[in-house]
């Protein structure tokens, strides 16, 4: 999707902010909690809650589109860690992101994306390591940390683009 | 003496964690065994005591691929069990999720998983950049049955608007009549993968399966019908335990199925098929004749043309039931509890999927037993594994694991949703 700039100079990219996960498996919330924190210190950015499922997640960008992809992995770094991969220029391994059951999930939606030449003009993943991803609501200190730390992050990444006209949107909560 | 040992420890695109083994000692097929080593999930025993209301959601938790399945499975037998009638409006919106169930997972199948044995490929991701426009084309399919999902069950994965006697929420005509072009799309998209399918190069393959599924008189089974085979089964659901047994074999964590006094059965796409093909809609019908299946369908490897013909039918389904569609009264009718066991077996893609509950008359479950049809189909991999290598034992190692794990992945295996079963090692000193 694409909109306007407020000076009339032609059609921009949008930023969105993609947060991915499950609620109910503690650290892997940490997604969504960096799109509820970033709702709430700024409602008019264009955020979205994704299930992780590959195909869905694919139509949530488009070529040209500017995107920051926010979920809990699980590599064997300290809990807390906070992981940026510039998926333009690196290739996401498989492993990275928390077992999901679905045979087609972000990793792989995104090289099948890179190999279809459908990534979008930027695309920055984020990757929380997670310590618990038992059943549960409630996340670990040191994730809860990060998740501050990760919204001022992309807030701050945001505010170079202050010119940029920006919507809210809501997609399917999972 | 010469031994010979193909080992796969993690079998690729499949759902959950499972293992293959093939012992070849002096020229002679020794052994195989399909290794399920996913932890137990123990469901059925978290179930007991909770409130009958609760089974459709919990166990829609099972699989991320077939949740519908285990929504149905749970709400049939709870009505079954106080009595419910389901009205029409209500039973067609529940034949409308399936659908949209069987279109995301059948095609994920095919063109993601499958498709790449086929053509050569080691995954999909490299087969994408050979084939993009048939990729891009399963991907939009797979959306349009994620779009279905989302509209009634309220996301794509685990849907939580399904409920005992109904839904918690049902749509207006106009949304559902918004899906339609695209579904029309859809349509015409699945007949293309059935053609794309059927100019794969097939083994000559062809097994004497028992193939078990469900029959209805007017229908292509989803929710409902009589358990049937081949060779002579014809019973009711409630009769499941009577005809097929459960036993643990040390290998696995998913109990194997068998039938009493027979032996293995093969649950899913082919047994449909063959079952029930009179009862597809036309352009199914006519996407089969034009891929050059017969009316009985015994290899394996053409599950992938089935699984197509399967979408198509899926779409043809969904189109007349939004055109048909007349939204309820109410979105669920109330459904009081009463003591008794109910059973629900409805059609999941990958076959038949089995539950029964025990209630007392606060609704609280007693007891639960859920077999999923991947643990049915295990035995049959097997046997089918043990057919296949026989006659292709001068393959070498890479191709044989390559073609064995495709014979695998015939039959879609969703491995978390099969394993229950705890392997308990007692030592005492």
């Amino acid at each position: 999707m694409t909109v306007h700039s407020p000076t009339g100079s032609g059609v921009i990219s949008r930023p969105k902010v993609i947060g991915v996960g499950n609620r109910c498996r503690c650290d892997d919330g940490a997604g969504f909690a960096v799109i509820e924190r970033i709702r709430a210190r700024r409602p008019h950015l264009c955020v979205v809650e994704a299930s992780g499922e590959g195909a869905s997640l694919m139509e949530l960008w488009k070529p040209g589109d500017e995107v920051v992809l926010v979920d809990a992995v699980r590599s064997g770094s300290a809990p807390g860690r906070i992981h940026r991969l510039d998926a333009l220029r690196e290739r996401i391994p498989s492993g990275f992101f928390h077992y999901s059951t679905h045979a087609f999930s972000v990793a792989e939606a995104i090289e099948m994306a890179r190999a279809l030449d459908l990534l979008p003009s930027r695309l920055i993943v984020y990757g929380i390591e997670g310590a618990n991803f038992s059943a549960g609501t409630e996340m670990s200190p040191d994730v809860t940390n990060a998740v501050e730390t990760l919204v001022d992050r992309i807030l701050a990444e945001f505010e170079d683009q202050a010119n940029t006209v920006i919507e809210s949107t809501e997609v399917s909560h999972a | 003496m010469s031994t010979r040992i193909i080992q796969v420890d993690t079998i690729a695109r499949v759902e959950g964690e499972g293992a293959l083994r093939i012992q070849i000692s002096d020229g002679k097929l020794e052994d195989v065994k399909l290794r399920i080593f996913e932890p137990p999930r123990f469901f059925e025993a978290f179930l007991r005591g909770r409130d009958f209301t609760e089974a459709p959601d919990i166990t829609a938790r099972i699989c991320g691929i077939c949740p519908v399945a285990y929504l149905m499975g749970a709400v049939h037998a709870m009505e079954m069990i106080c009595g419910a009638v389901i009205p029409r409006p209500i039973r067609d919106l529940r034949r409308l999720i399936y659908c949209g169930e069987w279109i995301e997972s059948h095609i994920l199948h095919m063109a993601m998983l499958h498709a790449p044995d086929f053509l050569g490929y080691p995954d999909a991701i490299a087969m994408a950049k050979d084939h993009p426009d048939v990729v891009k084309k399963a991907l939009r399919v797979k959306k349009l049955g994620n779009d279905i999902m989302v509209l009634l069950g309220g996301r794509e994965i685990h849907p939580i608007n399904v409920r005992v006697g109904g839904f918690y929420k049902v749509p207006t005509k106009e949304q559902l009549r918004r899906l339609k072009p695209d579904l029309q799309w859809g349509l015409e998209a699945a007949m293309e993968m059935v053609r794309f399918a059927s100019q794969l190069n097939f083994q000559d393959f062809e097994q004497d399966y028992e193939f078990v599924c469900l029959r209805h008189p007017d229908e292509y089974p989803f929710n409902e019908g009589m358990m049937v085979s081949n060779k002579g089964i014809e019973v009711p659901i409630s009769a499941y335990d009577t005809v097929l047994v459960e036993e643990h074999v040390p290998h696995s964590t998913a109990l194997h199925s068998r039938i009493r006094g027979r032996g293995a059965c093969h649950v899913g796409p082919l047994a449909r098929y063959t079952m029930n093909h009179e009862k597809l809609t036309p352009l199914a019908k006519t996407s089969a004749r034009e891929a050059g299946l017969a009316e009985i369908c015994c290899n394996p490897f053409k599950s992938i043309i089935v699984r197509g013909v399967e979408v198509v039918f899926a779409f043809e389904e969904a189109l007349r039931l939004i055109d048909e569609y007349e939204p309820p009264d109410r979105p669920f009718i109330p459904v009081t509890p009463r003591a008794g066991t109910g059973y629900g077996c409805t059609e999941a893609p990958r076959g038949i999927c089995y539950h029964r509950y025990t209630i007392d008359d606060a609704g609280a479950i007693q007891d639960a037993k859920i077999v999923s049809p991947t643990a049915v189909n295990q035995s049959t991999i097997e046997k089918d594994l043990w057919h296949f290598i026989e006659p292709n034992m001068d393959l070498p190692d890479d191709r044989l694991q390559w073609e064995c794990e495709q014979a695998i992945r015939n039959y879609d295996p969703c491995i978390s949703c099969s394993a229950h079963f705890l392997k308990l090692e007692v030592v005492r000193q």
